[in-house]
């Protein structure tokens, strides 16, 4: 294998999200809902030399696509992310994030008092803005560490 | 009084009926609402425009002078109660308003003798009582929860407090007193007490910014305006003076606005009592402010204005009560 960034064997179907901004590979996991509970195979490189980004990280996926609302939450935290669609062992798609005016589920608000940290039947929904994001429902903004607010499923 | 129908009309057909001053409303303000899905709900201050708090004022002004005139206007209306926190002025001002404009209410009644206690969501409450009414006013201890209300049913939701979120039908009865003490022209106001929790501060002070007031916003370090606020207040261009000591302004103000600073807020009972102290104002320290100072109060007080001051001329708090009736009613004839 020349490509080093197959240090892994190659998956048949599934996605890899490729330039990642280093460091976050696990954030990207945990949008994803993968704690490595669920039995899907993953391979992560973290800190892997890359001429775009000094250091990337890079994550594949066997087996799955992302939803729209898991590409939108991954794009505030990996603006330069590539996401390559893996079909019988080739890149069949590749698509740029692109930064979303408003993300919905995925991340759940800080704000305690939140009515949409209560059992209702609605989303988290969060107007994205210059600089971080901002609560529908309570107005809360957060604007450090998004990555914090990911919820857990 | 024309009867009802016995099966409630679609819900279309609510928006259907004659409501031509509600356009102007709809269209220029509440349609344009950053929040809610663009119906002709009041969930939050922000949505008001200067020509919408106009409009409002200047019907509440028309319906002080002539009650008479709208005695039987909406004589066929039904307005859902839903407070599940407990409320005396603005639950019983909205009852006597929609009362006074020849309507009536259904109350949900207390938290404690609903089904909410069952475990039944807000969701579902609020649509269950949507089909009782022709609008909703909401109280509720959750940020967020008007708003919540407004995605699931089709008549007017109307925020009567979510949280430590909003108040807007108080911040336009502010506004009527503000404007009939003081008038809207080079007005400046201070704000003092709890300013992170307080949903009358939030309405207000972004209400402000329509009528281009400059604002002091006097409270202790730990109960400043919340980020959020202050970053809505920065992109309306409002410039935020913070105090911790409202001697440094006093003189300064046409409006001073004071607000209960709650004990829940702190730690232990020492650290409340000391807050609570400094933030506290009687007849002693207005001694020596101009004479039209307004003290204002959105009710109820505690210790926080001193029983002195009801005797002197600044004292406007209940003035300010009495007139959430005309204000609610104003906003209730051009919604309905
Ligand atoms: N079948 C596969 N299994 C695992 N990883 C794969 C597979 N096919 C491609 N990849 C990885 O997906 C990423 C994108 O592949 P591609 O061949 O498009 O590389 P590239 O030309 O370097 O793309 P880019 O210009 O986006 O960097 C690379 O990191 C590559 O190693
Ligand atoms: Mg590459
Ligand atoms: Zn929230």
């Amino acid at each position: 294998m020349t490509d080093p960034e197959l240090r892994v064997s190659k998956i048949e179907d599934g996605t890899v999200i490729d330039h990642i901004s280093g460091g976050q590979a696990l954030n990207v996991l945990a949008i994803l809902g993968i704690d490595g509970s669920g039995g899907v195979a993953v391979s992560v490189g973290i800190n892997v030399p890359s001429d775009r980004l000094g250091g990337k990280d890079i994550v594949k996926v066997e087996g799955r696509e992302l939803s729209q609302n898991e590409v939108d939450v991954l794009s505030l935290i990996a603006p330069a992310a590539t996401i390559n669609i893996i079909r019988d062992f080739e890149v069949a798609e590749k698509h740029r994030v692109s930064r979303p005016g408003e993300v919905t589920g995925v991340l759940s608000c800080p704000n305690a008092n939140c009515i949409t940290t209560e059992a209702e039947p609605i989303d988290s929904h969060f107007e994205v803005l210059g600089e971080g994001v901002r609560c529908r429902y309570c107005d809360t903004i957060i604007r450090e560490s998004i990555a914090d607010h990911i919820s857990v499923a | 009084m024309s009867s009802l129908p016995l099966v409630a009309p679609p819900a279309r057909s609510f928006r259907g009926l004659p409501r031509s001053r509600l356009a102007s409303l709809t269209v220029h303000a509440f349609g344009a609402a950053p929040c809610g899905r663009g119906s002709d709900h009041l969930l939050s201050a922000k949505q008001l425009s200067r020509g919408d708090l106009e409009t409002v004022l200047d019907r509440a002004a028309e319906i002080a002078a002539d009650p008479g005139a709208v005695a039987d206007a909406h004589g066929d209306r039904l307005l859902g109660l839903c407070f599940f926190e407990p409320s005396t002025r603005t639950k019983m001002s909205f009852d006597a308003a929609m009362k006074r404009l020849g309507g009536d209410t259904v109350d949900m009644g207390s938290v404690e003798s609903t089904s909410v206690t069952k475990g039944e969501s807000l969701a579902d409450t609020v649509r269950v009582v949507a089909g009782y009414a022709d609008a909703l006013v909401l109280r509720h201890p959750s940020e967020g929860s008007a708003t919540l209300a407004s995605e699931f049913v089709d008549v007017p939701v109307l925020n009567g407090g979510d949280g430590a979120g909003q108040h807007p039908t108080q911040t336009l009865l502010d506004l009527y007193t503000i404007r009939e003490n003081a008038g809207f022209q080079d007005l400046t106001v201070g704000i003092m007490g709890d300013l992170k929790y307080g949903r009358t501060v939030h309405s207000l002070s972004h209400a402000l910014t329509n009528v281009d007031a400059t604002q002091h916003f006097v409270s202790p370090e730990s109960l400043r305006l919340p980020r959020s606020v202050r970053f809505d207040l920065h992109e309306a261009g409002a410039q935020v003076r913070e105090h911790t000591d409202v001697d440094e302004v006093l003189e300064t103000l046409d409006i001073l606005y004071v607000t209960r600073i709650q004990r829940e807020r702190f730690p232990d009972e020492n650290e409340y009592r000391k807050v609570a102290g400094e933030y506290r104002i009687d007849a002693g320290l207005l001694d020596g402010v101009d004479d039209d100072l307004t003290v204002m109060h959105p009710l109820p007080r505690v210790d926080e204005i001193a029983p002195d001051v009801d005797e002197t001329t600044h004292a406007t708090y209940f003035e300010q009560a009495r007139n959430g009736v005309p204000v609610r009613m104003a906003l209730l004839d051009l919604m309905l």
